[in-house]
């Protein structure tokens, strides 16, 4: 009796579910779109409909030189994202231990970084730059560059980290020391192994925020682009489909890097599970 | 081993800001002894218990174990072991890697503190679960394992913060007889931080009574429960009538007081007491008769029952007398039950002029009285 009328769905339920498929489809149609678009056959454009199915225009992005230099750019967005991960990870773990403490200036401090979130990207970007000429230095995407994508990342990370922090219990690393532990073993056997899922979410996020970020990037990379810029730069001269194909690389690529950072916790995982397997 | 791990705490002051946690404490807890501090919460027990640890350092004062100066020595190498409230066990470590930890970091070969863990575990009779992590277990067992990993390092002390107020009723009562038994079976000192009073009267040989960072009382439980050195520690340990009185006459033969409502008590007497000072005393309350009649007025009060509890073995009858506080009695339910009484009525308690007992202390503050 109660099963049945907890069964039957009212109109909100058609409504709300209506809504939800209108949100997913506007969230991967357009996504969607483009990995279709970029199998488009040699003969084909940017629209529907498809002529053909074939991976011309991925071979077209390697073998032309009509897209600039764009397995470079890539290549320094991979490196850059890279630097930001490292970073971000290291710097974010130790900034939020620290944070648990009320030193002095932890008021001030946090909030100083936290203003890099909210200034628009690009006047950080003309700041940076501003400052690089002041001081007489050339802009170049491994230091200004870099330096702009961490305005972005470290926040970023260490508000998350802040969360993560959030369900760790200090009294592990008390136990840790009452066992004997050094300050660097209570480190590395209890603190950072117990938050290592979350820090891999810190990780990715800074390489995911950096690898697509384009305002903060255009006025710091210097001479030499990065892939956002370049992509954004091919929207206005290149009209082939070679355009949808560049944009299903990379975001292969950003599927790869999440997809690796789940294998590595699962490897983790499984280590762990083995060592307590040889001790039976 | 008793010397050895005898504890010395010297004047000890630690102070938070302006707030004194524990304020000019002096302590000696003898070698092997089981000891527990209780006081309500905030009153600085865990804080002391932490300085022992060396989880805190004293603002000043010393504290030594076995007659060493420890007050500043790293934790982890004082020969103590703390067990935590919440057990703290590794929630990313099997239980063997969890009890041979302190082994770990101290370098001792993989295969050697397995195999001595997993010794350790069986005692605690968790050999069976050495390979899950903690948090496939339940609370009781967590608790054994966080013992195991404190007993690895062979501690002289071992610090317990509030080690059952996380399990239930039935479990409580089970593993308070196996730290008992355990102290006794290693001999080494237990300091066992509890604000439960059955807890620390059952299982200690001295018990800390603490209030405001201030040590109250300590002695053995029997003295602690009959002979309470302050009204506090008589309403705070419970099973005392706290009554307040004017001194009419005093002498080397006795003191004699006078409460608001004109009985007269036979005390033992109170070393400088003049006429007119105010007296506080306690009267046990299993040690009182009741009588619808009333007496000579001396060593008696009268009231109103408001309430009746039976509880097995005793009858606790609770009197307004016109004081703040209610004036307990527990009678044999047998002689209860001869003479049933109702709540509304008027009775008469009276006892025997040697169960009062002075309360020298100055301490009035009413703690939180334990009831049962």
């Amino acid at each position: 009796m109660s099963q049945s009328t907890t069964n039957r769905r009212g109109a909100a339920f058609y409504l709300l579910a209506t809504f939800f498929a209108l949100f997913v489809i506007f969230l991967y149609g357009p996504m969607l779109m483009i990995f279709i678009l970029s199998f488009q056959g040699p003969t084909g454009g940017l629209t529907f409909p498809m002529r053909g199915v074939s991976t011309h225009w991925f071979h077209d992005l390697w073998t032309s030189s009509r897209y600039g230099d764009l397995g470079g750019a890539f290549r320094r967005s991979l490196v850059l994202g890279g630097l930001s991960l490292a970073i971000t990870a290291v710097v974010c773990l130790f900034a939020g231990l620290a944070f648990r403490r009320r030193f002095w200036g932890a008021g001030p401090i946090f909030y100083l970084s936290i203003v890099s979130l909210v200034v628009p990207g690009i006047l950080l970007g003309l700041g940076i730059s501003q400052l690089f000429q002041l001081l007489g230095l050339r802009l170049a995407w491994w230091l200004s560059g870099l330096g702009a994508h961490l305005s972005w990342t470290l926040p970023f990370g260490l508000l998350i980290m802040f969360a993560v922090l959030n369900r760790f219990d200090g009294s592990w690393e008390e136990a840790a020391r009452d066992a004997g532990a050094s300050p660097r073993q209570v480190l590395s056997y209890v603190t950072v192994p117990i938050l290592f899922p979350g820090l891999i979410a810190v990780a990715l996020f800074g390489f995911t925020l950096s690898y697509d970020e384009m305002p903060r990037s255009l006025l710091t990379v210097g001479a030499k682009n990065t892939l956002p810029i370049e992509i954004s730069n091919m929207t206005t001269n290149v009209t082939t489909p070679a355009l949808y194909a560049i944009g299903t690389v990379t975001s292969a690529v950003s599927f790869l890097v999440i997809a690796t950072a789940f294998i590595t916790i699962a490897i983790v995982q499984k280590r762990r599970a083995r060592a307590k397997g040889k001790s039976a | 081993m008793t010397e050895q791990s005898r504890i010395d705490i010297r004047s000890v002051t630690k102070l938070y800001g302006a707030v004194r946690a524990v304020n000019d404490v002096d302590l000696t807890i003898d070698g092997g002894a089981y000891c527990c501090m209780i006081g309500p919460s905030g009153c600085g027990k865990t804080t002391l218990l932490r300085m022992i640890a060396g989880h805190e350092t004293p603002t000043s004062g010393t504290i030594s174990i076995g007659g060493e100066d420890m007050t500043t020595v790293r934790t982890g190498s004082r020969g103590t072991a703390l067990m935590f409230q919440n057990y703290a066990l590794f929630p990313h470590l099997s239980l063997t890697d969890n009890v041979a930890f302190s082994l770990r970091v101290n370098g001792v070969a993989a295969s050697e503190r397995r195999d001595k863990a997993r010794e350790m575990l069986d005692r605690v009779q968790l050999l069976h679960l050495a390979d899950r992590v903690p948090s496939e277990l339940s609370g009781g067992q967590q608790q054994r394992v966080a013992l195991a990993r404190a007993l690895i390092t062979n501690p002289k002390v071992l610090l317990l913060d509030e080690p059952l107020s996380a399990l239930d009723e039935f479990l409580r009562l089970r593993m308070r007889v196996e730290l008992k038994r355990l102290q006794n079976q290693l001999g080494i000192t237990f300091i066992h931080v509890t604000h439960t009073q059955p807890e620390a009267i059952a299982l200690a040989d001295q018990v800390v009574v603490m209030d405001h960072g201030v040590v109250e009382q300590a002695a053995s439980p029997r003295t602690i429960y009959n002979r309470p050195h302050s009204p506090y520690v008589a309403r705070f340990m419970g099973g005392q009538n706290v009554l307040t009185g004017t001194v009419q006459s005093a002498g080397a033969e006795g003191t004699v007081v006078e409460s608001k409502d004109g009985n007269l008590y036979d005390l033992p007497p109170i070393e400088g007491a003049k006429p007119g000072d105010t007296a506080n005393f306690s009267v046990r309350r299993d040690r009182i008769q009741i009588s619808d009649t009333k007496g000579d007025g001396r060593n008696c009060t009268e009231g109103t029952v408001v309430n009746i509890e039976y509880q097995g073995t005793f009858v606790k009858l609770a009197l307004e007398t016109g004081t703040r506080e209610e004036f307990i009695v527990y009678l044999d339910d047998d002689a209860y039950y001869a003479a049933p009484k109702a709540v509304g009525d008027k009775v008469h308690a009276s006892w025997a002029p040697k169960v009062n007992h002075i309360l020298v202390g100055a301490n009035n503050s009413t703690g939180t009285p334990y009831e049962d």
